[in-house]
């Protein structure tokens, strides 16, 4: 009470000013894959929302089975189905899908000018990373399935997105079923 | 005079509010017991310049936000001194209040402040503290959180983190719309969000330098998974790791010189570390299944990770240098993204139970358990480097939110975030 201690702390002001946020700028990342990602990510998000309901083989049996290039954007060929499903915490291929995959890699076996990428995804249980460890994992089990048909190694790109891009945004066990998955997205090369 | 300085008052606040660039709401989901009561009396305002920002004000939501004071609701106090000859102790003690906060805020002239406060012991009858600062509108919530870390300091032995940063990442999806992903930086109690990097891809796992001067993240913006460190004050960033596969999960080393990271380039997710200044990569882990989210001990002889070795995820141990793994967790089926705690005793993590993921912490030398938090889906824990709080990422109707709670799991709240969904907070070093 006595001892009335008033420190001018005039320097930590300045050091504190220098820090300011003022100095943190923006930066703009992915300007040039914008129109690009964003038609893929539309593509997906429909196919995956459409696709879930009939994923079970049904749709396999009506589908005609062709891998004449074109057979690729052909809403009735067994190759329109380009996503593959998984259970949680997962990196097995059904039954059911890997006669999809047998499919498809026949199809690029048949067309090495065309090439696809894997898109592994994972449902948001879990932690970030771990997911996209999973989702690699899932996206690497497609890749194995496809390659053994005869497919270029070169002819088949894989990337994992984790959690980061849902195509469906409820926290429940429906939209997590449509997460956990595979797209198989094609490109002419 | 009194009105005067109610109505300086209500203009700072009305200010203050309008300042709120990222539109907030804190709400205290679990008070504590046995917080200190403290009072912080409305800081005087003398000049005509009104500031602002209302600095008593932050300094009793910090104090509250920290769980370790209860700082008494503006309406109720039992009288306002503004100088240490008005403070009536017996008053005070009567109410059953230990500590005492008074202050001053002189406007000298537009976007130039003065500062003072002092911290009250109320039973002892003294002052224990008293500073003056300068200040701009710029660094005045600065200064005012630091003022929060003195009196934190004062009273309970242990340094401050208010005056310090957060990151986190937001992500906008609106239909028909690119999705929005931003890198932010902010003050700890949300204020002054700044976005560092803004992209239609996703961007992932902030982490800090040990100087606070850069983030190292992952950033997915050439449609493939990149890892980048970007100098926060130039805003120019390097690309240190761009592998075939997984670039994932950076932290930087304690001495700030090497990153630990994950790489799947040998065909399966593993531990590297990379030293930032020779570009030498080294690999840690070797084993087929997932290894991933590495974090340093604070003396930078161990790395800690989950990996899925034993068949779920799990934490586990091991020399930085590389050699044998020590699993550390052992209850339930999945147990990942660890951190460990400053002084090198507490570990946390996110503990998954069913649907339910909820963080935990568990005492490195007893290896006693505690859940802390209620999930359902808590993740991406941080402590603050007092250790003190730990924030994580939470969900709020639907939205990810940011949250924080002790570290002894007594007090919790939650920060909302007007925009987008928040994920993956991590708490920033104090100030060199």
């Amino acid at each position: 009470m006595k001892i009335t201690k008033l420190v001018s702390a005039l320097m930590l002001s300045g050091l504190l000013a220098a820090c300011s946020p003022d100095n943190v700028k923006d930066n703009q990342a992915g300007d040039e894959n914008q129109q690009d990602s964003n038609q893929t990510a539309d593509g997906a998000q429909t196919s995956g929302i459409d696709g879930g309901g009939n994923a079970g083989g049904t749709a396999l049996n009506d589908a005609t089975v062709s891998y004449d290039k074109a057979a690729i954007n052909d809403a009735n060929n067994v190759l329109a189905e380009k996503v593959v499903y998984f259970e949680y915490d997962s990196d097995q291929i059904s039954q059911d899908y890997q006669e999809l995959i047998a499919h498809h890699g026949k199809y690029l076996a048949a067309n090495s000018d065309m090439s696809v990428r894997l898109e592994g995804h994972a449902d948001e249980r879990g932690s970030r990373e771990y997911n996209v460890a999973l989702a690699n994992r899932r996206a690497l089990s497609v890749r194995r399935l496809i390659l053994f048909q005869g497919v270029n190694a070169d002819q088949v790109s894989v990337i994992s997105y984790g959690e980061e891009k849902p195509v469906a945004l409820a926290h429940d066990d429906e939209s997590w079923q449509l997460n956990r998955r595979v797209e198989l997205v094609y490109e002419a090369r | 005079m009194k009105k005067i300085l109610i109505k300086l008052t209500l203009i700072s606040l009305c200010f203050t509010l309008l300042n709120a660039q990222a539109a907030l709401r804190v709400e205290i989901t679990k008070g504590a017991d046995g917080a200190i009561p403290v009072a912080v009396i409305p800081f005087e305002l003398i000049g005509q310049a009104a500031s602002l920002t209302n600095v008593s004000d932050i300094v009793t939501a910090d104090l509250q936000r920290s769980g370790k004071f209860a700082p008494i609701e503006k309406s109720k106090l039992i009288a306002s001194p503004k100088d240490l000859e008005e403070v009536n102790y017996k008053l005070w003690r009567v109410a059953g209040i230990d500590h005492l906060v008074i202050g001053k805020v002189n406007a000298i002239k537009p976007n130039q402040y003065e500062i003072s406060f002092r911290l009250i012991d109320v039973f002892k009858g003294v002052q224990v503290l008293g500073y003056q600062f300068s200040a701009n509108d710029h660094s005045l919530r600065s200064i005012s959180h630091h003022i929060s870390d003195l009196i934190y300091e004062n009273i309970t032995g242990q340094k401050g983190a208010f005056d310090t940063k957060i990151a986190y990442v937001t992500a906008e999806r609106k239909q028909g719309m690119q999705p929005s992903y931003k890198l932010q930086v902010a003050d700890t109690d949300g204020f002054n969000s700044q976005t560092v990097l803004n992209s239609t891809q996703p961007i992932m796992s902030p982490s800090w330098s040990p100087d606070g001067s850069k983030l190292a993240y992952v950033s997915f913006e050439k449609r493939k998974s990149e890892i980048y460190v970007q100098n926060l004050f130039s805003q120019k960033r390097e690309k240190v790791s761009t592998f075939k596969g997984i670039n994932g999960a950076p932290v930087w080393s304690p001495d700030g010189k090497k990153l630990a990271l994950t790489l799947s380039k040998g065909g399966n997710p593993d531990i590297y570390v990379l030293t930032l200044d020779t570009k030498k990569l080294k690999q840690i882990t070797k084993h087929w299944g997932i290894d991933t989210e590495p974090t340093w001990t604070p003396d930078g002889s161990e790395i800690v990770f989950t990996s899925s070795r034993g068949g779920k995820p799990q934490i586990y141990r091991m020399p930085a240098k590389g050699g044998a793994a020590k699993r550390l967790t052992f209850d339930g089926k999945y147990n990942a993204s660890p951190e460990v705690s400053s002084d090198g005793r507490t570990l946390v993590y996110v503990q998954g139970e069913g649907n339910t993921f909820r963080i935990s912490s568990m005492d490195l030398q007893t290896g006693f358990v505690q859940v802390l938090t209620d999930g359902p889906l808590d993740e991406s824990p941080s402590f603050a480097p007092n250790g003190g709080m730990i924030l994580y990422a939470s969900t709020d109707k639907f939205k990810g939110v940011l949250a924080a709670v002790s570290t002894d799991g007594r007090f919790k709240q939650k920060l909302v975030l007007s925009e987008g969904d928040v994920r993956e907070p991590t708490w920033g070093p104090f100030r060199k």
